[in-house]
């Protein structure tokens, strides 16, 4: 049995049960209406997810969301919006990932063609769906009372879910969903202006989840418990690349409670009755590798590599134009720096984990599916069943940071093949220890930029070289022919390559390394790096020429309002260019991801030991249409605070192509004792919705490396400060 | 074995090495209590023995016998209440795995110290891992659950 608020109708409708679906041509939009009763045969529908809100007569609305949510906040932004246009009741909203259907649920950022949760979009691709969806609903809601009521439906209002008319009559929406189900679906119908929104915008639509979340409530993949459910741990390759040679499963099974020890493509799974049995049992595994094949260089190595690389042209030319040479040439005065990015680990703190079940041609997987088509079809493959036979039920995760969207399904095929293994004999949930997480590979990649930058003897820009060596993270996988063009992949160089700052002759090139350590998007992507370097290069140039860093910043963001305003908004909360008190050090950054511009400005106290403590953020931001501004200001805080414990301690080192980090004693994330107060302003915006996921993030590094140089006369240039201090 | 959990004693087929973390979450099922990194290192799986936070993942389940145990799902009073009220009305959950060990930390301390300062939060809860980084409104929860209980 599920022992948690999944709801299990949603995902199985029974036969007195079914989605009448009401789709609109063209627009794919189709808001449903669950009814009991009646049309029986309907129950047929090949995916039970084909709505985005269902209402059902128990007066619950159910809102189907593309997006899933690892702590973002999807799920709450997307009920605000249903919530707006339907004049739906907080309490009765539930939200529940849907998967399987790319023509209803499809990122819109991404042109509609694949479900997924990345790019800070799931607002910016909900903003017109959700609402259209919300105001669908309502109005068939109004259509059918007006005809229970013999009322035109003009004179009908709804609020707070609940349906009335001045002659006294009521409904609540459970009431009518049955005979809504009926109506005739709209072809259009009309949003509401934003002088009249109530909860989008608002600071009294509070998170919808909090309340389970604070009580131990809130379910995630590893508390599932099927009926005769097992548990199996892997063992993986102590080198990327490395594979099974030979393992003895004997010591293994001899452990009580272990049942099966499997070889699957990524390893060994041990498959026990509970958790602890499968780790002792995994424990006395003896597995032998055929290394052969596998990556054996250390950081160190990478490094000296990357570095000679930095030296040479680039491979492929990111962005160029004016003169770059001509221009160095007539330089008085450059600027040249290295920078030195280390690999960095989600380190989520729910391990990766999925469970996978298997009835007669029926396959279930439960688990962060953050690219749902691609899981269900790499699933559909191992087990031999159709894709639509394939349900893929979205769990939230506890975090994520990126790490749910792998393009080999890592934690998917683990799953799916251990209970392949097995015979199908039971429901399999593969968790991963921290050590199997952090050993796991798919991570930041490391990264050397090198850059030049020509002035003049005022001061003034002349020419920006910048070249970037390091891993691409879309090379080699199924986006490469879609995203990569002549050799650039966007998401190593963004952030650099379409720098907003007025830069006539710039060039920006990169290097794809070739390296067997798997890497992966990592909250706010290349920007984590190019928005350190490009940040802390303008505050360089600034120190060097004696400008202020703020105003040298307005002067080169003349053209770009969101930008200035943006800055000009942090500078004002934050009074930049008081005095500050003895000790106490600033840095600004600014930078755009995502379509969000995103300020930050951070007090950093120094300590007669040389040690140092960030105290204070300020940071504005504009993400046009703020939907709930409290989660914008927290996704900011935390965005700030995982930026932050990245750039002080964060480092996942190899050494002869071992990982020499395991668990969270020597892979330092942040802890409350380095959190800085943080204050966040809002800059006022009708513009359509941009992401807030991520985009906080880039500019504390910079931010605080820029507060350090006041100190210390230096920029680190050598990731994490821990190491880049004392280098 | 029997083990005490929540105020009631169950008996827990268990071996005596399996730590406290699995057996309330594999054998009781009680899942709130979550697994993060198995060497005390994040706090995720804090609970109560006698009213001391304690690790469940490095506690060998036969270690709690004769003692009471408080999981997430138990707690319970009035410090409890008003940190619960106080997470929820100041949205502190992001992702929320580690809420309920930061829960189990922060009702640990208010009951030993009502009024902390900030360095007192900041001492008390640095075993408690939060990735998302809610740090800022886990000590803004604290403090005004101080308030709440007067």
């Amino acid at each position: 049995m599920l022992p948690l608020k999944l709801k299990p109708e949603i995902f199985k409708p029974t036969r007195r049960q079914f989605l009448a679906g009401a789709a609109v041509a063209g627009a794919g939009l189709s808001v449903s209406f669950r009814v009991p009763g009646a049309r029986a045969e309907a129950a047929a529908e090949p995916s039970p997810f084909n709505a985005y809100v269902t209402i059902s007569p128990d007066n619950k609305v159910t809102i189907l969301s593309a997006h899933m949510d690892m702590g973002q906040g999807a799920y709450h932004g997307i009920a605000t919006l249903v919530a707006e246009e339907l004049e739906a009741d907080r309490d009765q909203l539930v939200v529940v990932g849907a998967a399987g259907n790319p023509k209803l649920y499809g990122n819109l950022a991404w042109g509609g063609v694949a479900q997924g949760t990345g790019g800070s979009s799931a607002m910016f691709s909900s903003f017109d769906r959700y609402r259209k969806a919300g105001a669908l609903a309502r109005t068939m809601l109004v259509n059918a009372a007006a005809k229970q009521w013999n009322v035109p439906a003009g004179e009908i209002t709804v609020e707070k879910g609940v349906v009335s008319h001045a002659s006294g009559k009521q409904a609540t929406f459970g009431d009518l969903a049955d005979a809504a189900a009926q109506e005739q679906v709209p072809a259009e119908v009309a949003l509401k202006p934003r002088d009249q929104w109530k909860v989008i915008g608002s600071e009294d639509f509070r998170r919808i989840d909090s309340r389970e979340k604070s009580t131990g409530q809130q379910p995630y993949t590893i508390d599932l418990k099927l009926p005769g459910m097992l548990t199996a741990m892997v063992a993986h390759p102590p080198l990327f690349g490395a594979t099974v040679k030979s393992f003895d499963p004997a010591p293994a099974k001899a452990v009580k409670g272990v049942i099966d020890v499997v070889q699957i493509s990524r390893g060994v799974a041990v498959v026990a009755e509970n958790t602890w049995a499968a780790m002792k049992g995994r424990e006395a595994l003896t597995v032998e590798w055929d290394d052969s094949a596998a990556e054996k260089r250390g950081s160190a190595e990478l490094f000296a590599e990357y570095l000679k690389q930095a030296d040479q042209p680039g491979e492929a030319v990111a962005a160029t134009r004016g003169d770059v040479d001509g221009a160095m040439a007539k330089a008085t005065k450059t600027i040249e720096a290295t920078y030195q990015f280390p690999y960095l680990a989600h380190a989520a703190l729910e391990p990766m984990d999925a469970v996978a079940h298997k009835t007669g041609d029926v396959l279930e997987i439960w688990g962060g599916h953050q690219m749902p088509d691609l899981y269900q079809a790499v699933a559909s493959q191992i087990a031999g069943v159709k894709p639509e036979n394939v349900t893929l039920h979205v769990m939230k995760t506890g975090g994520g940071f990126g790490r749910r969207a792998v393009t080999d399904a890592d934690i998917i095929v683990e799953a799916v093949e251990t209970a392949k293994a097995i015979g199908w004999k039971a429901p399999v949930k593969v968790l991963w220890t921290r050590e199997d997480d952090m050993r796991g590979g798919r991570y930041r990649p490391l990264f050397v930029h090198k850059v030049k930058v020509g002035l003049d003897d005022a001061g003034n820009i002349l020419a920006w070289q910048h070249r970037q060596v390091g891993q691409s993270l879309l090379i080699g996988t199924p986006f490469e022919a879609m995203a990569v063009k002549d050799g650039v992949d966007g998401s190593s160089v963004e952030g650099v390559s379409d720098t907003k700052y007025a830069l006539e002759n710039f060039r920006s090139e990169v290097v794809n390394a070739k390296v067997g350590v798997p890497v992966l998007w990592w909250r706010s992507v290349g920007h984590t790096h190019t928005a350190y370097v490009m940040e802390t290069m303008i505050d360089d140039i600034a120190r060097q020429t004696g400008k202020d860093p703020v105003e040298l910043r307005r002067a080169l963001l003349k053209d770009h309002p969101r930008h200035l305003a943006t800055l000009n908004l942090a500078a004002e909360k934050a009074a930049w260019g008081k005095e500050m008190p003895k000790g106490v050090h600033r840095g600004v950054a600014l930078h755009e991801s995502f379509g969000t511009v995103v300020a930050e400005i951070a007090d950093v106290r120094m300590d007669d030991q040389g040690g140092f403590k960030v105290e204070r953020v300020v940071c504005a931001v504009d993400c046009g249409t703020a939907i709930n501004p409290d989660q914008v200001r927290a996704q900011m805080e935390g965005g700030i605070g995982f930026g932050l414990g990245s750039v002080l301690h964060e480092e996942l080192t190899l050494t002869n192509g071992q990982v020499d980090q395991s668990n969270y004693d020597a892979y330092l994330p942040l802890r409350i004792e380095e959190m800085p107060t943080v204050e966040t302003y809002i800059v006022p915006s009708e513009a359509v919705p941009s992401g807030v996921g991520e985009p906080g993030v880039p500019p504390i590094g910079p931010a605080v490396a820029n507060a350090l140089a006041g100190a210390t006369g230096k920029h680190v240039r050598i990731l994490p400060f821990a190491k880049g201090l004392a280098a | 074995m029997k083990l005490d959990i929540n105020g009631q004693v169950r008996e827990v087929d268990a071996d005596p090495d399996m730590p406290l973390l699995w057996a309330i979450r594999d054998i009781v099922g009680l899942t709130g209590t979550k697994f993060g990194c198995g060497m005390a290192q994040c706090g995720a799986c804090t609970v109560h023995q006698d009213g001391v936070p304690i690790r469940a993942c490095i506690t060998p389940v036969s270690d709690v016998e004769g003692t009471r145990i408080t999981t997430i799902e138990g707690l319970n009073g009035k410090v409890a209440e008003a940190v619960q009220a106080a997470w929820t009305q100041l949205d502190v959950p992001q992702c929320g795995y580690c809420q309920s060990g930061q829960v189990m930390a922060a009702t640990a301390l208010l009951t030993d110290n009502p009024k902390p300062t900030d360095a007192d939060i900041d001492a008390a809860m640095s075993g408690n891992l939060c990735r998302c980084a809610t740090y800022h409104r886990i000590r803004a929860g604290i403090h005004e659950a101080a308030k709440m209980l007067g």
